[in-house]
């Protein structure tokens, strides 16, 4: 009678035909693809309003979204972004004027805020929703419900044994298959199990969670705002924050000026160190913070350390140095200025203008004499050369101070309304011959004083240190990082999990010599749900662990009943799981 | 230190570049081996693969009495993974055998002596090797190395892809080493950051990972093109490399390996950017071709769990995926201008 056995353990026995609802063992997932709909009779527009909604949920349409949207960021990093750099824009736009108008027009340089990027997106995240309120409905129905009953075939399936050995005692398998963490329902004399619901749950976490930053994104443009400024060392240079304090700045569209946060900041100390080579080593700002009722206090701050204030967060972005001019006019009366200059190179020679519109004012009236204004044109060195030419710095930190400085004379042009920058002189006024350059350029190192032709003087006092920084508030961050945290949560399982299938059916055993009275004849079969190329090695480890005697699976280890049947069980010969076999009867249709 | 380390990587790039020519030796005489022949014919070699994965991971004593139902020689049973590399038939050729063998010490060699070369830059800068572009790249090629070596580990079968791996150090190393090298300096302060650490050991990490994963997406493409009786150039490699089947599924998993990890550094990223330029995403070159490697890659895991999407044509997204990191890798540093601009060059 063995070799009867050896039929059933190969599969090849004869089998009653219907195998009914056997699930088909294809893998792969779930499709928004084209499921036949049911035969009901629609209105054509609606019939088109669904055909659409179907063919947006579609993964192929995901597909080719996903694709759409990685070609439409490409733009972004090929021309200026007017949100990065609003300077590279503009130069653009001198470089290419027949280009530029063409560009603009379609959004080039403002890519991310252009409506085919948004459109894309919007399409996207549509079709996102669209694919995941179905599969969330469907996920949480089967996690509620038990594993399906067994197929009438279990030798179909992609996975199959035949243990003649067992004791058919289906709770004690259920027992095992639950402590390896399977769902299990025992139906009559068989039993189903699936494990893997895992893989589902993290992917609809992790495509929620994309909604999650996208929402987070979306917060942040709206209430979200930013200031950029700079900040000259000082307890006069302080500022509060208001808009008007900033020399660029951007609310979002549901924020106005009055909901920035009340604070003051002041520039105590700015330390910076370098290496010998000139290349920075460190930064620290220290600022005097007044805020609400509270006292003013110190707080430090540095690249990449943030000062966190209620409802804003302050960045350092770069440093520099001011110098200090006192200019004494023809009364005698001595004005000082402590106007950033910027810089221009990594050994921090800065370039600026100082500026005295209210000198030499007429002693009587003290009405301004336009054609008396003074302004100095200059370049700084923090460490200049020994020796002329005075056009570079030759060290970023301050070892032999001078300011290169070239004297001008006449009318700033400040009073014709035109806006100019505050670090260039206004270059209209000295071609029109306005302003008049007086003398050659003077290099001056801190305490010396220049006596210009008319008896005035300039003197260099010293220097202060700015910092530039950018002041931001962006409530959405919080619900990126936690989005972003669920993705990746979310994203494991999902790449990671398998979900698969186990049936266990009990029939009485035939009569057989070498099986011990009790044993039942016991039929197994598995299905992968997703492609796992390792099913097949569990499954046959899973077959071993679930038989009563210790057959070296882990699932026994600690069971006591199962030592004492040992014994007695018969050895190998019984059966064992034909999958192992490579070419085996059921090998075909894994996968 | 740092004058070693420049002499290190010479000696890494001579290993790389022996052990190429060792694969290549095997490749050569690659006909006659076990391999040559089992790759020219998938089916078969599907078994043997098959059969030795399933006799190592099974752990269960053979017991002889369950049907032995194999196809060809009765050698199958019995054959490991490490078995199927040794030519059994009659016409093997030991010195193709050498060479493979050969080019698998040398590459191990020369990743030892790249670690040695990443070891003594970071001594000598006193910081992580990766504070420019030259130091990111060797961090590159030897994670892409050591992957490559975990994978030949378990998977022997794959030793003919050494060759292109190969190739590719060598000419990654050669591109770091002639055209990217910097002398060593400090980290200035907006690269002075734990999350700076963070962030680029994972990227160079993934990276790494995706490098390596599209060896098997190329060759898979080339393989499939010959099985379906292309025998034009490329194609014409495929007479030589492991069967269709297995390079798609080692390309996926590679792939599904570095992108949580890809996805972690890109978070990790907006995290420090945060900190240091404050905002999390800016719109940077680098973010920019960040964004669209990360988009490319989920469309290839889309593509790959899409039943109507035909394996080549998500293995292509793949291989696109690939060009859009070394966009990033290169292209970025060398064309545009941004924050991320530290690579060096000037
Ligand atoms: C914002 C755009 C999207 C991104 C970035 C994205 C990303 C991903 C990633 C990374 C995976 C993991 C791959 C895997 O599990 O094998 C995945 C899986 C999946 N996505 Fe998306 N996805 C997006 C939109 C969509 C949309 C619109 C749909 C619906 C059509 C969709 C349906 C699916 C499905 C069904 C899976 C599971 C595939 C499987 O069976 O393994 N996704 N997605």
């Amino acid at each position: 009678m063995s070799t009867e056995d050896r039929e059933t353990v190969t599969g090849s026995g004869a089998a009653p035909a219907g195998v009914a609802e056997a699930e088909p063992p294809a893998a792969g997932g779930p499709t928004g693809g084209a499921q036949p709909s049911r035969v009901r009779r629609t209105p054509p527009p609606l019939a088109l309003l669904r055909n659409s909604w179907r063919q947006l949920t579609s993964m192929r349409t995901a597909l080719i979204l996903l694709f759409l949207l990685a070609l439409a960021a490409i733009p972004g990093s090929v021309l200026p972004q007017r949100n990065i750099n609003i300077e590279n824009v503009n130069r653009y736009a001198v470089e290419h004027p027949d280009l530029f108008p063409i560009l603009d027009r379609i959004g080039g340089f403002d890519v991310y805020a252009s409506p085919w990027f948004s459109a894309i997106y919007v399409l996207l995240f549509t079709s996102l929703v669209g694919c995941i309120v179905p599969r969330l409905r469907d996920h949480v129905r089967a996690l509620r419900a038990v594993p399906p009953p067994a197929p009438k075939r279990l030798d179909r399936l992609p996975r199959h044994a035949v243990l003649t050995d067992s004791d058919g005692d289906l709770d004690r398998i259920a027992a095992v298959l639950r402590k390896r963490r399977w769902r299990v329902v025992v139906r009559g004399d068989s039993l189903s199990a699936e494990k893997g619901y895992l893989k589902e749950t993290g992917n609809l976490l992790f495509h929620l969670s994309l909604i999650g930053v996208l929402l987070g994104i979306g917060l942040g443009s709206w209430y979200g705002w930013h200031g950029n400024r700079l900040l000259v060392a000082g307890p006069d240079n302080a500022f509060c924050n208001n808009l008007q304090q900033y020399a660029e700045s951007k609310l979002g569209h549901r924020v106005d000026s009055s909901d920035l946060p009340p604070f003051c900041l002041e520039l105590a100390d700015f330390e910076a160190t370098f290496l010998p080579t000139g290349q920075p080593s460190s930064f620290l700002a220290t600022t005097v913070v007044e805020q609400g009722d509270q006292r003013p206090f110190r707080a430090s701050f540095s690249v990449n350390d943030p000062l966190r204030l209620d409802g804003a967060s302050v960045y350092l972005l770069g440093h520099g140095y001011a110098p200090i001019l006192r200019y004494t006019d023809r009364n005698g009366e001595s004005l000082e200025s402590d106007d950033a200059f910027l810089t221009i190179d990594g050994n921090l020679t800065s370039e600026g203008v100082a500026a005295f519109p209210d000198v030499n004012l007429d002693p009587v009236t003290g009405a301004r004499n336009p054609d008396l204004q003074v302004a100095f044109e200059g370049l700084y060195f923090p460490t200049a050369p020994d020796a002329p030419p005075f056009v570079r710095s030759t060290y970023p930190a301050e070892r032999s101070p001078a300011v290169m400085l070239f004297a001008y004379r006449g009318n700033l042009g400040l009073d014709a309304g035109i806006p100019g920058s505050v670090y260039r002189l206004d270059q209209r006024q000295v071609s029109s011959g306005k302003l008049k350059q007086i003398g050659e350029g003077k290099l001056l190192r801190p305490g010396e004083k220049w006596t210009l032709d008319d008896g005035t003087s300039v003197e260099f006092v010293g220097t202060r240190q700015y910092i530039t920084i950018s002041v931001r508030y962006d409530p959405g961050e919080r619900i990126v990082l936690i989005s972003s945290v669920l993705l990746l949560v979310g994203l494991m399982p999902s790449l990671f999990g398998r979900r698969r299938r186990i049936w266990f059916r009990v029939s009485p055993a035939p009569v057989d010599a070498t099986t011990t009275g009790r044993s039942s004849l016991v039929e197994v079969g598995g299905l992968p749900r997703t492609e796992y190329a390792g099913f097949a090695d569990e499954f046959d480890r899973l077959v071993t662990a679930t038989r009563p005697e210790r057959a070296g699976g882990d699932g026994a280890r600690d069971d006591e009943r199962d030592d004492d049947e040992r014994d007695e069980a018969p050895r190998p010969g019984g059966a064992r799981p034909d999958g192992a076999r490579p070419g085996g009867a059921t090998e075909e249709g894994t996968d | 230190m740092a004058a070693l380390s420049d002499q290190l990587l010479v000696v890494t790039i001579l290993g790389y570049l022996l052990a190429m020519i060792c694969h290549a030796v095997e490749y050569a005489f690659g006909t006659r081996s076990v391999i040559g022949r089992a790759a020219a014919r998938p089916e078969r070699a599907r078994v043997l693969v098959g059969a030795g994965v399933g006799a190592a991971g099974g752990a269960e004593p053979v017991d002889g009495s369950g049907p032995v139902d194999e196809p060809g020689s009765g050698a199958g049973t019995t054959l490991s993974a490490t078995d199927v590399l040794t030519p059994t038939g009659g016409s093997r050729s030991p010195r193709a055998v050498l060479a493979g063998r050969a080019a698998v010490a040398l590459t191990v060699l020369g990743a030892v002596v790249h670690l040695a070369v990443l070891v003594t830059r970071g001594v000598a800068a006193e910081r992580m090797p990766w504070g420019n572009m030259y130091e990111y790249l060797l961090s590159v090629t030897f994670v892409g190395v050591v992957g490559w070596l975990v994978l030949l580990y378990r998977r022997p079968t794959l030793r003919h892809l050494g060759l292109f791996v190969a190739l590719a150090m060598v000419l990654l190393l050669a591109v770091a080493g002639l055209v990217l090298y910097v002398p060593i300096v400090p980290l200035v302060p907006a690269l002075d950051s734990y999350w700076f650490v963070v962030h680029v050991a994972t990227i160079a990490t993934s990276s790494g990972i995706l490098l390596l994963g599209a060896v098997p997406a190329v060759m898979y493409l080339i393989r499939h093109g010959y099985d379906q009786g292309k025998r034009s150039f490329p194609y014409s490699l495929g007479a030589r490399v492991p069967a269709a089947d297995t390079l798609e599924r080692l390309t996926f998993r590679l792939h599904a390996f570095a992108f949580p990890l890809f996805t972690f550094a890109v978070m990790a990223g907006a995290v420090w950017a945060e900190a240091a330029w404050g905002r999390y995403w800016g719109w940077d070159p680098k973010e920019i071709w960040a964004f669209i490697s990360w988009v490319v890659y989920a469309g290839y895991l889309h593509a790959r769990a899409t039943p109507s999407v035909k394996r080549p044509v998500a293995t292509w997204i793949a291989v696109l995926g690939f060009l859009t990191m070394q966009m990033n890798l290169y292209g970025v540093n060398i064309f545009f201008e941004g924050l991320h601009s530290y690579g060096g060059l000037d």
